[in-house]
């Protein structure tokens, strides 16, 4: 005599199960991607992607590397702190090739203004002015040079 | 061939021996080649930011440089720093006047006059929260603090379901209409890992932003620290925000 009786549809169950199993097993290992979850919930590969960005700005050091003379005049004035890109705009393409991509001259009036227009917020030691009654229509270049902006 | 049971037992460990040695170099050769030498380990450092209110001239070179070196979309309302100005009356103190025209990316006009009220800015971006609201409720890990420190977003992951836009407290996250994803302040992190400054403080012309490696003994932001009172912002929230402000107004919100 079976001990067990009608035990095919038990194992046709088991089946099923093992199979969803399966199905479930190959999918994760598919889905889930390399490496998520060993730093945290997270997957490792976004950080090298992130990291791998290129920069626009190429850092003060980059510039004095070639520029030395200006950052020479730069450091008698008010001006020393500044760094380059501030005015010149993201440069590290020039820094890379430098015969390639030559930046423009900045337009010099606006730029001064940025900082130096009299505003109500500004603190009290920064030096501004009201631009018009200042200088008129003159442009600032006229008096004053970036790199050192005393009168000579 | 007389076995005895002494050679075969010697022979089954060198056997074993060798099996497991190549096993082992064989598992070596299929994980590939090592990685090049890195000269950044990320457990060696712990990147917050210190902004110095007093010096703020509002210029907006960072938010200008921001949407530059990050290739931000150039329209209004997508910052990843955006400088606000705020307008404080001492008979309302609790009711400032803030303002933030395109983010301060083409400066301020002068609107406020220059009476009793106290008029100031605030440099603002994400604080890089330690136990940050927004990776904490995103769904799927696309957004999770590394072990430096930096709140970054998995762009390839995120499913754009702004859960974590609502999440922030600080407002710094926005969605990036071109891909649809979240997106928010990196703090650079592309070229902190080459030994160079976030954008933002490259071309700050005052001094007002500092990165601050806090892991680093030698960083100066340690004397800084010392010398100064700053604050955090919200620090009620309890979000362990990385963005030291210095001289920063209790009307800051």
């Amino acid at each position: 005599m079976r001990r067990f009786k009608d035990v095919e549809h038990l194992l046709r169950l088991a089946g099923l199960f093992a199979a969803g199993l399966l199905v479930f097993a190959i999918a994760r290992a598919e889905l889930v991607p390399k490496g998520f979850g060993t730093l945290g919930h997270y997957r490792p590969g976004a950080i090298d992607d992130i990291r791998a960005k290129p920069i626009g700005y190429a850092g003060q050091s980059a510039c004095a590397d070639c520029h030395g003379d200006i950052v020479a005049t730069r450091g008698l004035a008010r001006h020393r702190a500044i760094s380059c890109e501030t005015c010149h705009g993201p440069l590290a393409r020039h820094a890379e090739a430098p015969d390639q991509l030559t930046p423009n001259r900045p337009d010099a009036t606006p730029l001064c203004a940025r900082c130096h227009a009299a505003n109500a917020g500004t603190p009290k030691r920064h030096p501004v002015v009201d631009i018009k009654e200042h200088a008129g229509d003159e442009p600032c270049l006229t008096c004053h040079k970036p790199h050192d902006p005393r009168i000579q | 061939m007389d076995t005895t049971r002494r050679g075969f037992l010697i022979l089954g460990g060198k056997m074993f021996v060798m099996t497991s040695v190549t096993a082992a170099a064989l598992e070596h050769v299929l994980a590939g080649a090592p990685e090049a030498a890195d000269s950044y380990l990320s457990a060696e450092h712990w990147w917050a930011m210190v902004i110095d209110i007093e010096t703020c001239i509002g210029c907006g070179s960072c938010v200008k440089a921001c949407k530059a070196e990050n290739n931000i979309v150039d329209e209004p309302f997508y910052f990843r720093t955006w400088v606000e100005r705020y307008h404080v009356d001492p008979l309302d103190l609790e009711h400032p006047i803030v303002d933030s025209p395109n983010g301060g990316l083409d400066g301020f006009p002068e609107t406020h006059p220059n009476g009793n009220a106290k008029t100031f800015f605030v440099p603002k971006l994400c604080n890089h929260c330690a136990d940050s609201p927004c990776t904490q409720v995103c769904p799927v890990g696309a957004t999770f603090r590394t072990q430096d420190g930096v709140v970054l977003i998995d762009k390839e992951y995120c499913l754009g379901c702004r859960y974590c836009v609502q999440a922030c407290p600080y407002g710094c996250r926005y969605i990036d209409p071109r891909t649809n994803t979240a997106d928010k302040c990196t703090l650079c992190y592309h070229r902190l890992v080459k030994g160079l400054k976030p954008a933002c403080v490259e071309v700050c012309p005052t001094g007002t932003r500092m990165i601050a490696d806090l892991k680093d003994p030698n960083d100066s932001v340690h004397e800084f620290l010392r010398t100064h009172q700053v604050q955090v912002l919200k620090p009620h929230l309890a979000t362990g925000a990385k963005i030291y402000y210095n001289g920063l107004d209790g009307s800051v919100r």
